[in-house]
């Protein structure tokens, strides 16, 4: 199995005030190309900051960081492919959408920025890949419900194709009905696209349902990883 | 069961908007509870918070509330003013929230707000109030010190105590928890539920507890309403739920993902 991410040696502190709080200390971790892996633990465990040094958002760490090809370089933003390979969607799909842009407006941005053609139309077929209809295009984040919301941001994160998928709490805001529906479009994705996909959750069900391997995380450290079969009994 | 054991009763219960020829939002819906543990359950939209709102006579404006009959007890909570209102909610009537943060005072300490609340509702002397907080705070699993502290200085579970502990403090007939474990961690969320029932038991008060997890309630109350778009769908004993033949009660059951779930499509209630 080629490795899409390779993690070795990383480090990273939190500076709060005089003295660093060091979170990550020789923190390994490798997923491998096409693979759903999961990541679970309680609050405060680090999940969220590991997921989001892998989306380049947090840049102020130490070690070796290489996704796909391409080695990452501490403090340094991302550059050229990897901003269109690496693609997130975050907890509250309220809060990751602007409230007076419209549903077309946040999906044919990325498009125009990429110099895309056709932005328009490409930004209508992702909206109907992840079940919505195309009268919704028109509609603000505010008139559509958490569910529809969510599908949204995926849609987003899918329109400049990328390979690795970061889900941070896809779920966790919706109720058991909704989370149901955006499980099944996310096991459909996974399908139909060839992506990688890290998802963040502290819900042991929802990383059972989904993943192919999943790593125990507690204060900062990778305490066991589980495979398939620890993962069934979940 | 709306018999004379119910300590509440709703008939024919209807919420709307102000717009015309808009669908009611909650739409003829009547149930009893007596002293047991009722669970109403649904999705998002259904109008389970409206329904405890309405009983509460707190519908948020510009939605109005009328029932056929509305009953807490030998009271008509439609016939009630602000004054009575406010003498019933919080003693003999009263509400969990989901969130104990936005429920507590943020600038006043824990025991100056259990003390409020005794204080509003009895005429009771200082050492009276304070012998009947420290027993509510250890039957929920509290220590005294939290008395001192101030909100914001309480984890998640420990707030959702201290306001169970308000809100039984007056001895109430009926508690109504609206989603009152969705905003604690997945590891509390069962012990919240266990401390809340059995406190409820302990104090013969009924409960009607809200919530869009079916499984969860399920293990811990004896009757469950599903709710949806507005109407009660099923009304079943929460030992018989599993065995539920209506579509909508059997894809709620089956919605929560775990690891046997893996490579399969979750249910999803299509009505058409």
């Amino acid at each position: 199995m080629s490795a899409d991410i390779a993690i070795e040696e990383l480090h990273f502190s939190f500076n709060a005030g005089e003295r660093p709080v060091t979170l990550f200390d020789k923190l390994k971790l490798t997923v491998g190309r096409g693979e759903t892996f999961g990541i679970l633990g309680p609050s405060g465990c680090g999940k969220s900051t590991l997921l989001r040094i892998i989306a380049g958002v947090q840049r102020h760490w130490s070690g070796r960081i290489r996704l796909f090809e391409h080695a990452i370089v501490p403090g340094a933003r991302f550059k050229g492919a990897l901003r269109c390979e690496i693609q997130m969607v975050f907890q509250d799909p309220y809060a990751s959408l602007h409230p007076l842009h419209t549903v077309e407006r946040a999906l044919t941005e990325p498009l125009v920025v990429h110099g895309v053609a056709d932005a328009g139309t490409v930004a209508l077929e992702r909206l109907q890949e992840v079940g919505l209809s195309a009268h919704l295009a028109r509609r603000y984040p505010r008139e559509l419900s958490g569910g529809q919301r969510q599908r949204v941001a995926i849609a987003r994160a899918l329109l400049l194709g990328p390979r690795l998928l970061l889900l941070d709490e896809p779920t966790s805001a919706l109720d058991l009905s909704a989370q149901a529906e955006i499980l099944n479009l996310l096991n459909r994705l996974k399908r139909s696209h060839d992506m990688t996909l890290i998802l963040v959750s502290h819900d042991r069900g929802v990383i059972a349902h989904l993943c192919d391997r999943a790593a125990v995380m507690q204060g900062g450290r990778i305490e066991k990883i589980l495979h398939r079969s620890e993962l069934s009994q979940v | 069961m709306p018999d004379e054991a119910s300590k509440l009763l709703v008939r024919e219960l209807t919420v709307r908007s102000a717009a015309p020829g808009e669908r009611a939002l909650v739409d003829g819906v009547s149930f009893a509870v007596g002293t047991e543990r009722v669970a109403l359950v649904g999705e998002s939209g259904s109008g389970k918070s409206l329904t405890a709102r309405a009983i509460l006579g707190l519908p948020s404006p510009p939605l109005t509330a009328v029932a056929a009959e509305l009953r807490f007890g030998a009271i008509d909570l439609q016939d009630l003013d602000a004054r009575a209102w406010a003498a019933l909610r919080g003693s003999r009537l009263s509400l969990v929230l989901q969130d104990p943060r936005r429920s507590l005072n943020p600038v006043l300490t824990v025991g100056w707000q259990l003390h409020e609340a005794l204080q509003l509702h009895g005429r009771y002397s200082r050492a009276e109030r304070l012998e009947r907080i420290e027993a509510m705070l250890h039957s929920a699993g509290l220590a005294p010190s939290v008395l001192s502290l101030y909100p914001q200085q309480l984890s998640g579970g420990m707030g959702q105590r201290v306001v169970l502990a308000m809100m039984l403090l007056n001895g109430p007939g009926l508690l109504i928890a609206d989603e009152p474990t969705s905003a604690l961690d997945v590891s509390l969320r069962d012990q919240v539920l266990e401390l809340m029932c059995g406190l409820v038991s302990a104090h013969g008060t009924g409960l009607l507890l809200i919530s869009h997890d079916l499984q969860q309630v399920a293990r811990h109350c004896d009757r469950v309403l599903i709710m949806y778009r507005g109407r009660i769908v099923d009304t079943c004993p929460a030992a018989a739920l599993p065995l539920s033949t209506h579509p909508y009660t059997r894809t709620l059951w089956s919605s929560r993902p775990n690891g046997r779930t893996y490579g399969t499509e979750l249910p999803v209630f299509d009505p058409t």
